[in-house]
C-alpha cells in the first residue's frame, strides 16, 4: 500500500495533476441540481467514449476501400468472434447518442441554462449538435451499403441546388466526379479523424465552462436572472447549501451512464447490427433506400414539400435553424429560467418534439413511394371481381397490368401514393373517372398514351364497381337528364 | 552627436528590439504558413479543378444499337470514364436506353431528378418510377408527377459504326451543368 502512494506521489511530483483533479471533483453543486434531471450531460459523453472506443475496435478489421468495405462488414458480421455485437453496439451507441444529445439540449434550454453567463457553453452545444449528426451520417456512409450509396446520392443531390458553387461543392463532398472510392475515404477520414477530433476539443470546452461556470441551479420560479447580479447569487447559493460534485452528485451520472451502456449492450443483442443492406452496385437498380433513424424525419420532409418550396427551404431551412440556436442565449440570455413561467419554449420544445416524431412516424411506412411490386404482387381482392361482367374483370385486369396498384390500394394492399380506390366510384362519376385515367392531374400521371381505348372502357367499367354495397356511386344527374331526354326521343321517334 | 545606442540599451529599447524579432518570427511563419497552405488548397481541391469545363466527360459505348429494341427502353450500363483503382462495383452506372426509331435515341440518367434515387422502367404504363419520395416520368423522360422540378437527365448520345455512345462520366445533379447537356430531345408525343 505504501509502495503505491509512493508511486504515486513520484508521478505526481511531476504530473502536478492531483490538485486540478481533487479541485474538479470537489468543486461545489448547488445542492438542489443533485436531480436526475442533470444526467444526460454525462451520458452523453459517456456513449460519446463508449463510440470511441467501439470505433476503433471496428477499425481493426474494416476496410475504408469502395470495393472490400462492404465484403470486410461482412467478415465483421460473419466471420470475427462477436464482431456482430460490437458493430451492433457502435450503431445502436449512434441512436442513442443522438437521442441523448437531444434530450440533454431540451432539458438545458427549459431549464433556462442557456442564459448569462452560460451562453458560450451552448453555442458549443450547439455545434457539438451538428458534429454528433455529422458523425451519424458519415457512419451511414462507411457502412457502404445500397442505404448508404443512395444516401450520398440524395445528399449530392440537395448540395448541387447551392446556388453557383453548387456543383462545385458536389466534387468536393464525393472526391470525384461519382460516388466512388475516393468519397468513402474522406468520409473514413470526417469520421474518424476530423470530426471526433473536433468533438474532442469542444467537449473538453464544453466540459471545463461546465467546471469554471458551476452548473446552472435548479430554475426557481421568479428568480430572475439580472447580468449584473447573477454571479453573486449564485457564489452565494454554492457557498450556503453547496456540495462536493463527488460524491453527492456523481452518483446519478454514473448510475444513468452505467444503465444507459447497458441499454445500448441490450439493443445490440437483442436486434443486432445494422445491415449492410445490399452491395454497393449502382447498377442493382432494385432498391428502395431509407435514411437511418435519425434522419428519416428529413426524408419525409423531402417527400412532402412542394417541389417550389423544396430548394428554398433545403438550403435556407438548416442555416436558419442554426443562425437561431446560435442567437437564443443573446436574444434570452436573462429574465426567468423555470419552465414554468416560460409557456412559449415549453410549446416550442413540444411542437418541434411533435413534428419530428410525426415525420419520424410517417417516413417508417412512407405513404409516398410507390410499392414497386404491388402490380404483381397483390393480387385483387376476391370480393372485388365476385359476380363482375366480362367487361368489368378485364378493368381489374387492365387495373393490375398498368401498374395503378402500385400507387392505389385496394382492400389495404398496394401503395399509398394516391387515394385508396375501395370507394371511388362513390367520388367520381363515370366521366370524371374517365378524365382522370386519360388525363391524370393532382399528382398522378396522364394514361392517355398507354392506354388503348378499349382498356380505358374497361378500366372504368372496373373502377365504376368499386362502391360499398350500401352506397351508390356517383352520378351525373344532368348528364343522366340528357341521356334520357335523348332515349325518350329516339324511343318516340317514329320515321 | 553621441548616439543613445552606444549606451547600455534601455528595458524599452530591448522590448522594441525583441517585439521587432517575434513580429519577424510571426512572419516568417506567414510566409510559411502560406507556402504550405497552397498545395493542401490545391490538393483538397483537386476533384473540383478537374470537374472544370467538363474534364471528366468522355464518350462511353453502350453497346450495339441492335441491342436496343426499337420502340423500347432497355437497362445499360457502362463503366465510369474516370475511376480509381479502389472504386470497385461503385465505378459501374446504370442507364435507361430508349431507342425511338433507327437511330434516334433517348439515354435517361438512372437517377431521379429529384434527389438521385434509381427509378425504374414500367414499360406496361409507360412510366418511370422513383422508390424513394415517388416521382413519376413518361416514356419521354418528362415529369409525370411528383416532387422532380424536371424530366429525367439524359447523357448527350451518338450513333458512330453501328455503337450507341453517350457523353458520361459524372454523377448528374439537378445543379450541374452537365444535367442540361441534352435536354431538347423528341419526346413519345
Amino acid at each position: 500500500m505504501r509502495l503505491i502512494t509512493k508511486i504515486g506521489e513520484w508521478f505526481d511530483h511531476r504530473l502536478r495533476l492531483a490538485a486540478v483533479i481533487r479541485e474538479a471533483a470537489k468543486h461545489p453543486v448547488p445542492r438542489n441540481t443533485l436531480s436526475w434531471w442533470y444526467v444526460f450531460g454525462s451520458a452523453a459523453l459517456t456513449v460519446f467514449i463508449l463510440q470511441v472506443v467501439t470505433g476503433i475496435l471496428l477499425a481493426l478489421i474494416y476496410v475504408p476501400s469502395a470495393s472490400e468495405a462492404w465484403s470486410s462488414l461482412q467478415s465483421l458480421n460473419q466471420n470475427v468472434a462477436l464482431g456482430w455485437f460490437i458493430r451492433a453496439m457502435h450503431g445502436w451507441g449512434s441512436n442513442f447518442m443522438v437521442a441523448i444529445v437531444l434530450i440533454h439540449m431540451a432539458q438545458v434550454f427549459l431549464f433556462g441554462a442557456h442564459k448569462f453567463p452560460r451562453e458560450l457553453t451552448w453555442i458549443i452545444g450547439v455545434f457539438l449538435l451538428l458534429m454528433t449528426l455529422g458523425m451519424a451520417f458519415s457512419g451511414q456512409v462507411l457502412r457502404f451499403d445500397q442505404d448508404a450509396y443512395w444516401g450520398l446520392g440524395i445528399g449530392a443531390s440537395i448540395a448541387s441546388r447551392v446556388p453557383i458553387i453548387g456543383p462545385a461543392v458536389v466534387k468536393l463532398m464525393l472526391g470525384g466526379p461519382i460516388i466512388a472510392g475516393a468519397t468513402l475515404s474522406r468520409f473514413f477520414a470526417l469520421h474518424v479523424f476530423v470530426i471526433p477530433g473536433l468533438l474532442i476539443a469542444f467537449v473538453s470546452l464544453h466540459l471545463l465552462m461546465v467546471l469554471k461556470l458551476g452548473i446552472n441551479e435548479w430554475p426557481m420560479p421568479g428568480r430572475i436572472v439580472k447580468r449584473a447580479a447573477y454571479e453573486a447569487q449564485y457564489h452565494a447559493l454554492t457557498k450556503s447549501e453547496g456540495v462536493p460534485f463527488v460524491p453527492y452528485a456523481v452518483w446519478k451520472d454514473m448510475f444513468f451512464a452505467g444503465f444507459v451502456i447497458l441499454a445500448i449492450a441490450a439493443c445490440a443483442l437483442y436486434f443486432g447490427p445494422f445491415g449492410p443492406t445490399g452491395q454497393p452496385d449502382p447498377t442493382i437498380i432494385q432498391t428502395a433506400p431509407r435514411p437511418d433513424y435519425f434522419f428519416l424525419w428529413l426524408y419525409a420532409l423531402l417527400s412532402l414539400l412542394p417541389p417550389s418550396l423544396e430548394t428554398p427551404f433545403l438550403l435556407i431551412g438548416p442555416a436558419l435553424t442554426i443562425v437561431a440556436l446560435i442567437l437564443l442565449p443573446f436574444l434570452s440570455g436573462e429574465g426567468e429560467k423555470s419552465w414554468k413561467r416560460r409557456p412559449i419554449a415549453v410549446v416550442t420544445v413540444l411542437m418541434i418534439a411533435v413534428t419530428l416524431g410525426t415525420f419520424t412516424r410517417l417516413a417508417q411506412f412512407a405513404p409516398w413511394s410507390p410499392h414497386m411490386n404491388a402490380w404483381s404482387g397483390d393480387p385483387v381482392p376476391d370480393r372485388y371481381v365476385q359476380g363482375t361482367t366480362a367487361l368489368e374483370r378485364q378493368g381489374a385486369l387492365v387495373f393490375q397490368v398498368k401498374q395503378c396498384r402500385n400507387c392505389h390500394s385496394l382492400g389495404n394492399t398496394g401503395g399509398q401514393r394516391g387515394p385508396a380506390l375501395d370507394s371511388v366510384a362513390v367520388r367520381l362519376t363515370h366521366d370524371q373517372l374517365i378524365r382522370q385515367v386519360i388525363q391524370g392531374g393532382g399528382n398522378m400521371p396522364a394514361y392517355g398514351n398507354n392506354l388503348s381505348p378499349a382498356e380505358t372502357t374497361a378500366l372504368v367499367a372496373f373502377l365504376e364497381t368499386l362502391h360499398p354495397a350500401a352506397q351508390k356511386p356517383a352520378r351525373d344527374a344532368a348528364r343522366e337528364m340528357v341521356l334520357s331526354d335523348s332515349k325518350q326521343k329516339a324511343a318516340t321517334f317514329q320515321p | 552627436m553621441s548616439t543613445p545606442t552606444v549606451v547600455a540599451p534601455s528595458s524599452e529599447a530591448t522590448l522594441s528590439r525583441r517585439g521587432f524579432f517575434m513580429k519577424l518570427g510571426i512572419l516568417f511563419n506567414g510566409v510559411a504558413g502560406i507556402v504550405l497552405a497552397m498545395p493542401i488548397a490545391r490538393f483538397l481541391l483537386s476533384s473540383v479543378t478537374r470537374g472544370h469545363a467538363n474534364g471528366y466527360l468522355s464518350w462511353v459505348p453502350l453497346g450495339e444499337v441492335s441491342d436496343f429494341p426499337e420502340g423500347e427502353t432497355r437497362l445499360a450500363a457502362f463503366r465510369n470514364p474516370y475511376v480509381m483503382p479502389t472504386d470497385g462495383k461503385t465505378a459501374d452506372t446504370a442507364c435507361w436506353v430508349r431507342r425511338v426509331q433507327g437511330d434516334q435515341f433517348q439515354v435517361f440518367a438512372i437517377n431521379c431528378a429529384h434527389l438521385g434515387c434509381p427509378v425504374r422502367w414500367f414499360p406496361q404504363s409507360g412510366l418511370f418510377m422513383c422508390p424513394c419520395h415517388g416521382g413519376a416520368y413518361y416514356r419521354d423522360g418528362s415529369r409525370a408527377s411528383g416532387p422532380p422540378e424536371r424530366g429525367l437527365f439524359q447523357y448527350p448520345y451518338k450513333v458512330e459504326n453501328g455503337i450507341l455512345t453517350i457523353q458520361a462520366g459524372e454523377l448528374p445533379t439537378p445543379g450541374a451543368p452537365t444535367a442540361a447537356l441534352a435536354t431538347e430531345k423528341p419526346s413519345c408525343a
